[in-house]
C-alpha cells in the first residue's frame, strides 16, 4: 500500500467504522470488536504514512491529493508533514487506549446509548484526521465543524438539564467563533494571498500590512475556539458535563489539540515565522495567551471539581502551546510540538484516573479523595506522575517541552514569557500536590458505604498505559525532536 | 416534434392540465399535477441539454416570425431559472398530498391543484418568453394564481394576506404594465431583442425613462426588494406550507430575473446604469435589505415569518450582486437564485412537516422536536447552515462570489455587510435551534413526519450539501448567464 492511499484511507476507515459500530449496534461485544479493530487499523495506517514521510524521498514529497474542486482555487485536499503526522499519530493512537477504557467506563457506569456514543466517537475521529491531513484551511474549517458538531451529542450523552445546559454553551461558542470569526479570517486571507494553502514560509508574506496581519493573526487565534484561549474558554469546562472518555480523549486530546494544532499551522504555514517576526504589534497575541496560562492556573486553584479543574489546567496548557508557537524561534516551535505530545498522554492519564475514581467510588470532588491512594494505589500512582508532567517535574514529558520553551524564549529574549512559564508552574503544583497529598497522607475520614478496590480492568490497564507514555517522552524524545525538526527548518 | 415544440410544450402541458384538474374526479387531480410536473421537469433538463449544445433557443409561437409573432427565447439565464422553477414544483408535489390534505378544506382541493398548475405555467412563462406584454400576461396568471394558493389555508387569516398580496402585487404588475405600455409607445414593438436594438435611437427621451422607472418599481415589489417587502412575511405566513415554500423557492426567483432581464437585455447596461445614482440606489437598498430583514428576523416568534423576513435579506444579497455590475456580481447573484431556492425549499418543508404534526409554526411549538422529529430537524438545520454560508452548503458558494465581486471593487465595507448579515442570520438560525434542541416538551414522543413529506425534505436538504460540493452545474450556467448579461450591452 503506498503511503498515499494509506493518508486516503485514515479518513475513510473511522467512517466505515462508524457505520459498522451502528450496524453492531445490538451485539455489544461485536461493538466494541469493531471499534477496536477499528482503532487498530487506523493506527496502522497512520504509520504508514509516518514512515513514508520520514524516509522521506520521493513519496514523501508527492503526499498531496485532491480530493474535490469546490470552486476555481478553492479545493479539498489532504497533504502529510511532521505536524500533521504528530496530531494524527496521537490522536489515532490514542484512540485505542481510550476504547479499551471506554469499554470498562461504559459498561461499569451502564450508560445509556452506547452504540450512539461509539459511532459518534468515530466520526469525531474522522474529523480529526481530516484536520490533520488537511491541505489547505478550507479542508480544515470543514473537518474543524465535523470535529464540532460529531461531540456534541456526546457533550449532551447524560441527556438531563445539567447536560443540555453544557451542550448549548459548547456548541455555541464554537460555532459562533469559527463562523463568525475562523470564517472571515479565511476570506481575508483568500482575497490578500489568492490562496488558502499550506506553504512552508507562509504565504502572507508582503501581502498584508503590519496593522492587517495582527489583526488576522487574532482574528484566527479567537476564531479557533478550540485553542480555548481566553475569553474563548468557557466551553471548555462546560463539556464536562461529558462521560469522562470523552472529556479523556476528545476534550484533552483531539478537539482541543485540533484547536492548537491550527493555530501552529496557520502560524507556520499560513503567516510564516519569519514574516510574523517583523510584525510588531504580534505581541499582544503572546501578551493574551500568557494571560490565559495565568489566569486559568488561578482559576483551576479554585475548582473543587476534579474533572473541572482538569479542564481549567488544559486551558492554561493550552496557551502554553499557542503562547511557545508565537515565541517564534525554533526551539520555543519545537517545545510547542513536544507539548502538544507530553501534554496529550499526561492530561488523558489525569481523566483517565478522575473517570476510574468516579466509576469505582462515585466520587467527583477534590475533598473527597482523603486516603484513596490506598485504595486504588495504580490509578493514584499514574495521577501522580500525569501531575508532575502538568509542573513540568523530570522525568516526565511535561519537563522536556518546558525546557524546550525557556530555552526558545531565552533565544527571543522574552522575559514575559519566562516570567509567565515560571508563575504558572508555580501555580500548577500550587492545584495538583494537594491532591496527591490528599490521596497518600490523609487518612479516609469516613469509609465509603462500600468497600472499593481499584476500577475495572481495562480502565486500568488503559491508566498503566498513558501513564508509561508519559514516561515515555522522556525518555525518548530523539526521534521525536529529529522528525519534527523539518518544520521548523532549524536547529 | 417533442424536441422541436419543446420550449412551448412546457407552457402548454401545464396550461391545458390545470382545467383537466377541475375536471376529473377529485382523487385524480394529485396524480395529474404530480405526472405534470414530473414531466416539465424532464422537459426542462432536455432543454438544458439543448441550450448547452445549441446554445440560444428561439421558437416562434404559431409560426410568426418575430418581432411581429411571439418568441419563446432561451439562453443559459432562462434556462438555469426554468430548472429551479420545474425542479422544486418537482420536489414539493409529491410532499403536497398529505400536506393538502391537512391544511386545505377537502371539497377545494381539486381547485388548488389547478391552481397550482397555473402558477406553474405563469412562473415557467415568465422565464422563457422573449415578448414583454407575453410576459405580463404571464405575470398575471402566475400572480392571480398565487393569490388563491395562499388564500387556500383553512385559518382565515390566509385570506387577509392573500388580499394584501393581491394589493400589492396588482400595484406591482400595474406599474410593469405601464412601463411597457410607455415603451410599446416609443419603439411599437415588443419582442425584447427588437426592444433593446429600437430602444437605442430613442432613449434619451422622457418617456423612455419614465418607463424604465415604472419597470424598475413595478418588478421591484413583485421581488420584494425592501422596503417593498411588507406583503411578503403574511404571505408567507398563512399561505399552506407547500405553497410557502414552492412560492418562497420560485416566485421571487423569476421576479429577480424579470429585473435581470429588463436592466441588461431590454434596456442594457449602458442605458440602466448610465447615472451612478441608480446604481448607488440599487447597492443602498439591498445593504439595508440584508441588515434590516436579518434584524427584523431575530424578532419574529413565527418561524414561517423568521424565513420570510430571512427572504428579504437573502433578496438583498441577490441585487447587491446585480448592483456590483461585474461579472463576479451577476454570477453570484444568478447563483443565488440557484441556491437560495434549495435553501428556503429545504426550510419551508421541514416547516411543513413540523407544521403537520403540531399544527402551528411558532418557535414555542418546536421544542424538543430535535428529538421528536430528527430527521425533519436536520434537514431545517442543514438549511438553516446553507442560509448562514457555511462552507460544504450551497449559500457558502454564493457568498463567496459575492464577497469576490465586491472585493474586485475594492468595496471593503460591502464585504462586512455580507458578513455581519451571516452573522445575523446565526442569530435567528440559533434561536430555532436553541429551542428544538436544548428545550424539552412534556410529550416526548417521537412523531416524524410520513415518508411522502420527508424524502422531499431530505431530497432537498442534500441538494443544499451536493451543491456546495459539486458546483460544475450552478456554476456553469450562471458564469455563460453573467456573460450573456454582461455583453449584452452595445
Amino acid at each position: 500500500m503506498t503511503a498515499l492511499a494509506a493518508m486516503q484511507l485514515t479518513l475513510l476507515v473511522p467512517l466505515i467504522g462508524g457505520l459498522l459500530i451502528a450496524l453492531c449496534g445490538r451485539w455489544p461485544n461485536l461493538r466494541e470488536a469493531v471499534t477496536l479493530v477499528t482503532a487498530a487499523v487506523l493506527f496502522y495506517l497512520v504509520i504508514q504514512v509516518f514512515t513514508a514521510v520520514e524516509l522521506g524521498g520521493s513519496e514523501a514529497a508527492a503526499l498531496y491529493v485532491e480530493l474535490l474542486e469546490i470552486l476555481p482555487g478553492l479545493t479539498i485536499a489532504l497533504h502529510s508533514e511532521p505536524l500533521s503526522i504528530l496530531f494524527a499519530l496521537v490522536a489515532s493512537g490514542l484512540w485505542i487506549v481510550t476504547s479499551v477504557y471506554s469499554i470498562g467506563y461504559m459498561r461499569a457506569n451502564r450508560e445509556k446509548r452506547q452504540t450512539q456514543f461509539y459511532v459518534c466517537f468515530a466520526v469525531a475521529i474522522f474529523g480529526a484526521m481530516g484536520v490533520a491531513f488537511a491541505a489547505n484551511l478550507l479542508t480544515l474549517f470543514l473537518f474543524y465543524e465535523v470535529l464540532t458538531l460529531s461531540t456534541y451529542p456526546l457533550v449532551a450523552h447524560k441527556g438531563d438539564d445539567k447536560a443540555r445546559a453544557g451542550a448549548r454553551t459548547y456548541l455555541g461558542i464554537l460555532l459562533a467563533t469559527s463562523i463568525g470569526l475562523f470564517l472571515p479570517a479565511m476570506l481575508w486571507t483568500y482575497f490578500v494571498a489568492g490562496t488558502l494553502d499550506f506553504r512552508v514560509g507562509g504565504i502572507l508574506e508582503g501581502k498584508i500590512g503590519e496593522v492587517g496581519a495582527t489583526l488576522l493573526l487574532l482574528m484566527f487565534m479567537f476564531g479557533v475556539g478550540k485553542a480555548a484561549v481566553m475569553p474563548i474558554h468557557r466551553w471548555l469546562p462546560a463539556a464536562m458535563v461529558a462521560p469522562t472518555p470523552v472529556s479523556a480523549l476528545l476534550h484533552a486530546v483531539a478537539v482541543v489539540k485540533a484547536g492548537v494544532f491550527t493555530i501552529a499551522k496557520v502560524v507556520i504555514y499560513i503567516f510564516g515565522t519569519d514574516f510574523l517576526l517583523d510584525v510588531p504589534h504580534e505581541v499582544i497575541a503572546v501578551y493574551i495567551a500568557g494571560f490565559t496560562i495565568v489566569a486559568a492556573s488561578i482559576l483551576a486553584l479554585r475548582q473543587t471539581n476534579i474533572k473541572r479543574m482538569l479542564a481549567y489546567s488544559t486551558i492554561s496548557q493550552l496557551s502554553y502551546i499557542v503562547l511557545a508557537v508565537l515565541v517564534l524561534t525554533p526551539l520555543a516551535g519545537m517545545g510547542a510540538i513536544i507539548h502538544i505530545v507530553a501534554h496529550a498522554v499526561a492530561k488523558i492519564t489525569l481523566f483517565f484516573a478522575a473517570g476510574a475514581i468516579y466509576t469505582a467510588s462515585k466520587k467527583t470532588e477534590i475533598n473527597q479523595l482523603d486516603g484513596i491512594g490506598f485504595r486504588m494505589p495504580v490509578t493514584m500512582g499514574a495521577f501522580a506522575i500525569a501531575a508532575l508532567s502538568m509542573i513540568g517535574v523530570p522525568p516526565t514529558g511535561g519537563f522536556v517541552s518546558k525546557w524546550y520553551m525557556i530555552a526558545g524564549a531565552f533565544q527571543n529574549n522574552s522575559y514575559f514569557v519566562l516570567a509567565v512559564l515560571t508563575l504558572s508552574t508555580a501555580l500548577n503544583a500550587a492545584y495538583f500536590l494537594p491532591v496527591i497529598f490528599r490521596a497518600y497522607f490523609r487518612r479516609e475520614s469516613v469509609a465509603p458505604p462500600k468497600p472499593h478496590g481499584e476500577a475495572p480492568a481495562p480502565m486500568v490497564a488503559a491508566i498503566c498505559v498513558t501513564a508509561a507514555l508519559t514516561l515515555l517522552v522522556f525518555f525518548l524524545n530523539g526521534p521525536l525532536v529529529n522528525f519534527e525538526q523539518a518544520v521548523l527548518g532549524g536547529p | 416534434m417533442i424536441m422541436d415544440n419543446l420550449i412551448a410544450l412546457l407552457v402548454i402541458i401545464p396550461l391545458l392540465a390545470a382545467p383537466l384538474c377541475l375536471l376529473l374526479p377529485a382523487r385524480w387531480s394529485w396524480l395529474l399535477t404530480t405526472a405534470v410536473s414530473w414531466l416539465v421537469f424532464g422537459l426542462t433538463i432536455l432543454m438544458l441539454y439543448q441550450v448547452d449544445s445549441q446554445g440560444i433557443l428561439s421558437y416562434h409561437l404559431g409560426g410568426w416570425e418575430p418581432p411581429w409573432g411571439i418568441e419563446y427565447r432561451v439562453d443559459a439565464l432562462n434556462a438555469l431559472v426554468a430548472l429551479i422553477v420545474a425542479g422544486i414544483g418537482a420536489v414539493v408535489i409529491p410532499y403536497a398530498r398529505l400536506s393538502v390534505r391537512a391544511e386545505v378544506a377537502a371539497d377545494n382541493s381539486a381547485g388548488f391543484y389547478a391552481a397550482y398548475l397555473l402558477a406553474l405555467t405563469g412562473l415557467l412563462g415568465i422565464t422563457l418568453t422573449g415578448d414583454v406584454f407575453n410576459l405580463f400576461v404571464f405575470l398575471e396568471i402566475s400572480s392571480l394564481s398565487s393569490y388563491i394558493l395562499i388564500s387556500q389555508h383553512r385559518e382565515r387569516r390566509a385570506l387577509v394576506a392573500a388580499y394584501q398580496y393581491l394589493v400589492m402585487g396588482t400595484i406591482g404588475a400595474t406599474f410593469l404594465l405601464i412601463g411597457i405600455g410607455l415603451l410599446y409607445g416609443m419603439t411599437g414593438t415588443l419582442n425584447m431583442a427588437d426592444l433593446a436594438e429600437r430602444l437605442q435611437e430613442v432613449e434619451q427621451t422622457r418617456t423612455v425613462y419614465t418607463g424604465f422607472a415604472f419597470i424598475v418599481v413595478g418588478a421591484s415589489i413583485k421581488l420584494a426588494l425592501f422596503p417593498l417587502h411588507w406583503w411578503m412575511p403574511n404571505a408567507y405566513t398563512y399561505a399552506p406550507s407547500v405553497v410557502s415554500a414552492f412560492l418562497a423557492a420560485t416566485a421571487t426567483k423569476v421576479a429577480v430575473y424579470v429585473l435581470l432581464r429588463f436592466l441588461f437585455t431590454v434596456f442594457g447596461v449602458e442605458f440602466s446604469f448610465r447615472s451612478e445614482f441608480f446604481q448607488s440606489a440599487l447597492i443602498f437598498l439591498s445593504v439595508a435589505a440584508v441588515l434590516v430583514g436579518s434584524a427584523l428576523a431575530i424578532v419574529q416568534i413565527n418561524v414561517k415569518r423568521l424565513l420570510a423576513y430571512s427572504s428579504v435579506a437573502q433578496i438583498g444579497y441577490m441585487i447587491l450582486g446585480l448592483a456590483l455590475l461585474n461579472l463576479l456580481g451577476l454570477t453570484a447573484a444568478t447563483l443565488h437564485l440557484f441556491n437560495h431556492a434549495l435553501m428556503k425549499g429545504a426550510l419551508f418543508l421541514a416547516l411543513g412537516c413540523i407544521a403537520l404534526r403540531m399544527g402551528a409554526t411558532e418557535i414555542s411549538q418546536l421544542r424538543g422536536m430535535g428529538k421528536r422529529m430528527p430527521i425533519t430537524m436536520a434537514a431545517f438545520v442543514i438549511g438553516g447552515l446553507s442560509l448562514i454560508g457555511v462552507p460544504g452548503t450551497a449559500g457558502f458558494i454564493s457568498k463567496w462570489y459575492l464577497a469576490l465581486a465586491a472585493f474586485e471593487r475594492g468595496w471593503w465595507p460591502l464585504i462586512l455587510v455580507i458578513v455581519v448579515g451571516s452573522l445575523l442570520a446565526v442569530v435567528y438560525i440559533w434561536r430555532v435551534v436553541e429551542v428544538a434542541y436544548f428545550q424539552e416538551s412534556e410529550d416526548q414522543s417521537r412523531c416524524e413526519a410520513p415518508l411522502s413529506m420527508l424524502i422531499p425534505t431530505a431530497v432537498l436538504a442534500l441538494a443544499n450539501i451536493y451543491f456546495g460540493l459539486d458546483t460544475r452545474l450552478p456554476l456553469y450556467l450562471a458564469d455563460s448567464a453573467a456573460q450573456l448579461l454582461l455583453g449584452s450591452a452595445p
